[in-house]
């Protein structure tokens, strides 16, 4: 059980794909836009990262490792094209909004860094659920950054978010506050950077507070000292 | 008698930070004033703005960062980038505009970086260039000179227009913006750019109003405001707050370009009094360009430097999409000033020019 523990706490906070590996920066900053954009990739890679990690811990014993690379690369294309054909099918407005970021869910090196790096040397449930929390932590930085840049750019939060979750959603929509000009920046790349640049260092910050939060209580431990010198 | 040994420098009146600053704003004045003249009281308004926005920022992040912010509010560094980046706006943008752009200045572009000595980019221009990104209707709303407008315009005009985007009267910036003509104007070098694409030639243009018909090519309003951000510069100089080599080469880098391209042909390619005169490229030569902290610090990079600035803002004014581009050639430049600076070290006395070995005497 404790094995699942490290697993979340590595995937969702310690070892996070998008804060502290920086891997997929590429969909991370393009489709940030909005919360919406930001939630409907972040699913569609953890339901990618899912698939592709129990498939390729499946076949683990029998793939030679001279040609693991393209085998991990085909199962996990198999798996971006299930699920970009999923959100034709589905959610055809927010299809058109991610764009071509869809398909290049194949080249987000968290996805093959997992694969290789944990899938390929566990068994079947560790990697799923592996595949689950790196996905998670992924989404949840994505959609915490499309919020700050919407916010900042339209005033608006989950505006749009019908397209991906049906129409009751609509009702989601928070307006935070009434703009006539957007401020581009925070919509435009730039801005994911600079909000990016934010989190990690909101990450580091926090991390830090509860590194001191941890050495304060051990201090207050009262350590007793063995006697190492004999009295003469 | 006895010689007191001491080790360099051997000139002890200097100069602190908040002296220099001091100076530099001091210098700025009669651009300010003249500015003020051509285009109205809002350029005075967007300084008051940003000056109170930079200390505050400036107060509030070495707060949070647990420095001593009574020193670093009285170098008056933040006031001066406060200062820098409203004269660059245009002086009825709305408040929300400049109080975001020095957030920016200061928040972001130079204490994020670790504040004063540390910012990689100039923070007026940074911030010059996220307003222009983020807001262009906002920051392309220049209004005609003076007595080149249509409706007059005095200190509660300007208040209003900056607070509510409505006169006293009730007239719009639009409405503002239009000439005596009831035609809405623009800058000098935004009427060239926009003429040029529409099949005018420029020797055509310069007869248009905007331009001084005594001297061609010279902005009506732009020409005296250059002028007088020379004249600032030039005392400067004088001062020996900043050198010469910047804006030299600066200018240089500029007037060279546009004078090839005018001989080439003078229809399609302004002459260079117009490249000078018109747009920021003096206040940016002199007070924007030289500032301490993002330039080259050797003198043969201060060269490279200014004349790579001219060029970029040669490039991007005749073949970009902006109209003017000093801050955006001035922020390029600071990406390049690691590489300018490693590549022209000065030599260290005692060693030779090249690869600063010691000098082999057996050679000497």
């Amino acid at each position: 059980m404790s094995e699942f523990k490290e697993l979340s706490w590595q995937g969702l906070w310690k070892n996070n794909p998008a804060l502290v590996q920086l891997l997929g920066l590429c969909p991370l900053l393009a489709v940030t836009a909005t919360v919406t954009n930001g939630l409907g990739l972040g699913l569609a890679t953890t339901l990618v990262l899912i698939g592709s990690n129990t498939t390729v811990s499946i076949i683990r014993n029998w793939v030679p490792s001279e040609i693991r690379i393209p085998i991990f690369v085909m199962i996990i294309a198999a798996f971006v094209t299930i699920v970009q054909l999923l959100m034709n099918a589905y959610t055809f407005t927010l299809y058109q909004a991610l764009g071509i970021f869809i398909p290049l869910i194949v080249t987000n090196c968290a996805i093959i860094g997992r694969a290789e790096a944990y899938a390929s040397k566990n068994t079947i449930g560790k990697s799923a659920f592996d595949g689950l929390m790196m996905g998670l932590g992924f989404t949840v930085v994505l959609v915490l950054l499309g919020a700050m840049r919407e916010l900042l750019g339209y005033g608006t939060l989950f505006d749009g978010a019908n397209l991906l979750l049906g129409d009751w959603a609509t009702s989601l929509k928070i307006t935070v506050f009434e703009t006539e000009s957007p401020f581009l920046l925070a919509i435009l790349p730039p801005g994911a950077f600079l909000c990016m640049g934010l989190l990690i260092a909101l990450k580091n910050v926090l991390d830090s507070h509860m590194e001191r939060l941890f050495a304060a209580k051990s201090e207050d431990k009262v350590v007793q000292r063995a006697r190492v010198t004999t009295e003469s | 008698m006895k010689f007191r040994l001491a080790s360099s420098p051997h000139q002890h009146i200097r100069r602190d930070t908040g002296q220099v600053m001091r100076l530099v704003i001091l210098a700025l004045v009669p651009g300010v004033l003249m500015q003020t003249w051509f285009f109205g009281w809002g350029t005075i308004i967007q300084i008051v703005l940003a000056v109170i926005t930079a200390v505050a920022t400036e107060a509030a992040i070495l707060e949070l960062r647990k420095r001593d912010f009574e020193r670093a509010l009285k170098d008056y560094s933040a006031i001066l980038a406060a200062i820098l980046l409203a004269v660059s706006i245009p002086p009825f943008a709305p408040w929300w505009v400049i109080v975001i752009g020095t957030f920016f200045a200061i928040g972001i572009v130079k204490q994020l970086y670790g504040g004063l000595g540390f910012n990689v980019f100039n923070p007026a221009m940074a911030a010059y260039v996220m307003l222009l990104v983020s807001f262009p209707v906002q920051m392309t709303q220049w209004l005609p000179p003076m007595n080149l407008a249509q409706y007059s315009h005095d200190f509660m005009d300007a208040l209003y227009v900056v607070f509510t985007g409505f006169s006293v009267e009730g007239f719009s910036l639009a409405q503002l913006k239009t000439d005596i003509d009831g035609v809405t104007m623009a800058t000098g070098l935004d009427t060239v750019k926009t003429g040029l694409a529409q099949g005018f030639t420029f020797s055509e243009m310069i007869d248009f109003p905007i331009f001084d018909s005594v001297i061609s090519g010279l902005g009506v309003a732009s020409s005296w405001i250059t002028l007088s951000y020379l004249l600032g510069g030039l005392y400067l100089l004088k001062q020996k707050i900043i050198n010469w080599h910047i804006p030299v080469s600066m200018i240089m880098g500029l007037f060279v370009c546009s004078m090839i391209m005018s001989l080439v042909d003078s229809d399609l390619y302004p002459s260079s009094l117009f490249h000078l005169f018109n747009g920021s490229i003096i206040i940016g030569a002199f007070f924007i360009a030289t500032d301490p902290v993002s330039a080259s610090t050797t003198n043969k990079g201060r060269l490279i430097f200014g004349a790579a600035i001219g060029v970029w803002v040669y490039l991007i004014r005749e073949w970009g999409g902006y109209p003017d581009a000093v801050a955006f050639a001035v922020l390029i430049m600071n990406m390049a000033v690691p590489l300018i600076d490693y590549y022209t070290r000065p030599r260290t006395y005692g060693h030779s020019s090249n690869k600063g070995k010691p000098i082999n005497k057996a050679q000497s």
